[in-house]
């Protein structure tokens, strides 16, 4: 196994928020975020959905790497394993989100079992696992991850809203216009890259 | 170990652990206890177990809620008022309920769950709906496109209900319909013959319950019913019935006409049924409601064929069913008699013939009818 990499987990946390956003930069949950942004509301609740999946989801996932995955040497199955990890994860939160908070379920409500496929939250634990962070950078990452995915959603959504009444050219409604805004979003947010190291 | 062992070993374990996990959670977190639901102030009260949906609860306790989709939330059709507080409304719900009934609370009992003990308002009948084992006793051609079914009920072996309700056909799954679900049908049957439910079912195009029975229903199989359901019935004023149908639409009709001669019900009513159809292909009850019109002197039938074909010879009336009950309303049926309208068939037919009978003074409050879309 590698080493951890030297960056401090507050750095870490921050610099996936700001610099290093994983829609931004990686371009990681595209569909939910082209289909969902069209309300802050919906935008929101995604959002906090998405944070605290991925929050949970890289904490177990980095305990599963960390001691099943590298001492049996099945790194070649990290993916699927992963991916099974969501799931349970998702499942779970549904259920004792649903018991806990009734509240807080009306706004995940309908979101959670969509976060199963969001490729940000596989894509963050990738990062997690290539980067080989330690636990505390792991949930740090996944954290600001979240955030940073968070915060984008809501960037869009809010640019949509007030888009949404501007002559457009009739093949770029929708989602059309909707890629080319991120397309700008995206080149604002590389001129923080490489401020921070993230690995 | 071999190393192809261990990879699919390990994932397997860890799928599993997590399925127990889960299936603790489960356990635990899903865990409401006993609840008490108590229908309609007071009137019924059961204790049932909490964490599954209302509407599938209140089956298991042999309270039947309208639904056509078996609870999946797509057709909106069980729909029940909630008096206690069970959070807002649903994003799934939503759509089904119109602003009426999102200010009284009115819920889709298939996506509450049932947490806490619960008081609801339902309407009185469902407390006499049942669910019935029955057998397809014969299934016949009326035309090419409607048919004929007639099923035998084993238990309970016989239904009371009113000409004009209607039962919901169970569909089991078939072919690429991975779910049972449930179809509204008039029952066309008499309640004189209470052993005994009939159904004019129409051929819909890719329809689940209509391609079923078109398809697979084959005499001597069994097949479940829930019911009776539903408002349209004969009113008891004085008024003479203005009854408009087409194609299937002829089921409660049907129902209510035979069980009015047999019982001699509403004798101070006048009818008048005007039955629509293209040709004559899609004509059909015609001797039958003809002999009726013989021996029920105040029974007036008034077939009429929108595209009728020389060949065919037809002679009865011809033109729109719409234009045909204009004519007759204006000309035909005394003005000075207070009427009242009985409508069955599509959403379409029905909104034309409200409009001509809205515009021949029949008062909207007096037209009733059931809306198959």
């Amino acid at each position: 196994m590698n080493a951890e990499p030297l960056v401090n987990p507050v750095v870490l946390f921050f610099a996936s928020i700001f610099t290093s956003n994983i829609l931004l930069s990686n371009f990681l949950g595209m569909c939910s975020f082209i289909s969902i942004s069209k309300d802050k509301t919906s935008a929101n609740g995604l959002g906090l959905a998405v944070t605290v999946v991925m929050t949970i989801c890289a904490a177990v996932s980095w305990l599963v790497l960390r001691y099943v995955i590298l001492p049996l040497d099945i790194e070649y199955l990290s993916f699927i394993i992963f991916i099974i990890v969501i799931a349970a994860v998702v499942q779970m939160l549904e259920m004792i989100i649903d018991r806990v908070s009734p509240a807080l379920y009306m706004s995940l409500g309908i979101f959670l079992p969509l976060i199963t496929v969001n490729c940000a939250i596989l894509g963050a634990i990738l990062f997690m696992q290539i980067r080989s962070y330690g636990f505390l950078q792991a949930v740090t990452f996944g954290a600001g991850s979240g955030l940073g995915w968070w915060l984008a959603i809501m960037l869009l959504a809010s640019i949509r809203k007030r888009t949404e009444n501007n002559p457009v050219p009739a093949g770029l409604k929708g989602a059309g216009i909707t890629m080319v805004t991120i397309g700008f979003m995206a080149m604002a947010f590389i001129g923080f890259s490489g401020m921070i190291a993230v690995q | 170990m071999s190393p192809l062992l261990i990879g699919p070993l390990a994932t397997g374990a860890i799928s599993g652990l997590l399925a127990l996990v889960i299936a603790l959670t489960d356990r635990v977190v899903n865990n409401y206890g006993e609840v008490t639901v108590d229908i309609n102030g007071g009137k019924k009260s059961l204790k049932v177990k909490g964490g599954s949906p209302l509407l599938g609860t209140l089956a298991a306790e042999n309270i039947f809620v309208p639904s056509a989709c078996g609870g999946r939330g797509s057709c909106g059709a069980c729909k029940v008022r909630v008096l206690s507080d069970v959070g807002p409304h649903l994003p799934t719900e939503t759509p089904y309920l119109n602003p009426e009934e999102l200010a009284r609370n009115v819920r889709l009992s298939c996506q509450i769950k049932l947490k806490a003990d619960i008081r609801i308002e339902i309407p009185d009948e469902l407390f006499y709906v049942k669910k019935f084992a029955a057998k397809v006793e014969s299934i016949r051609d009326l035309t090419y496109d409607i048919k004929e079914v007639r099923v035998l009920l084993k238990s309970p072996a016989s239904i009371e209900y009113v000409p004009g309700q209607y039962a919901q056909l169970v569909v089991p799954p078939y072919d690429d319909i991975p779910e049972s679900v449930q179809r509204a049908y008039s029952m066309s049957s008499r309640p004189g013959e209470p052993d005994h439910v009939e159904f004019l079912i129409r051929l819909v195009p890719g329809g689940i319950a209509t391609s079923w029975v078109f398809k697979y229903l084959k005499q001597g199989m069994d097949v479940d019913l829930v019911g009776p359901f539903g408002e349209f019935r004969v009113h008891d004023t004085p008024a003479a019935m203005i009854c408009v149908a087409g194609g299937s639409g002829m089921a409660p009709f049907w129902s209510m006409f035979r069980d009015m001669k047999e019982k001699n019900t509403f004798p101070e009513k006048d009818i008048w049924y005007f039955f629509g159809a293209r040709t004559t292909r899609d004509m059909f009850f015609l001797d039958e409601l003809r002999a009726l019109e013989k021996d029920m002197p105040r029974f007036h039938f008034v077939p009429a064929l929108s595209e009728p074909k020389t060949e065919e010879g037809w002679t009865g009336e011809t033109g729109l069913i719409t234009d045909v009950l204009d004519r007759y309303l204006k000309e035909k049926i005394d003005p000075s008699k207070p009427k009242e309208g009985y409508l069955c068939g599509s959403p379409g037919m029905i909104n034309a013939c409200i409009a001509v009978m809205t515009k021949n003074s029949i008062p909207e409050g007096g037209i009733y009818y059931d809306k198959f879309a």
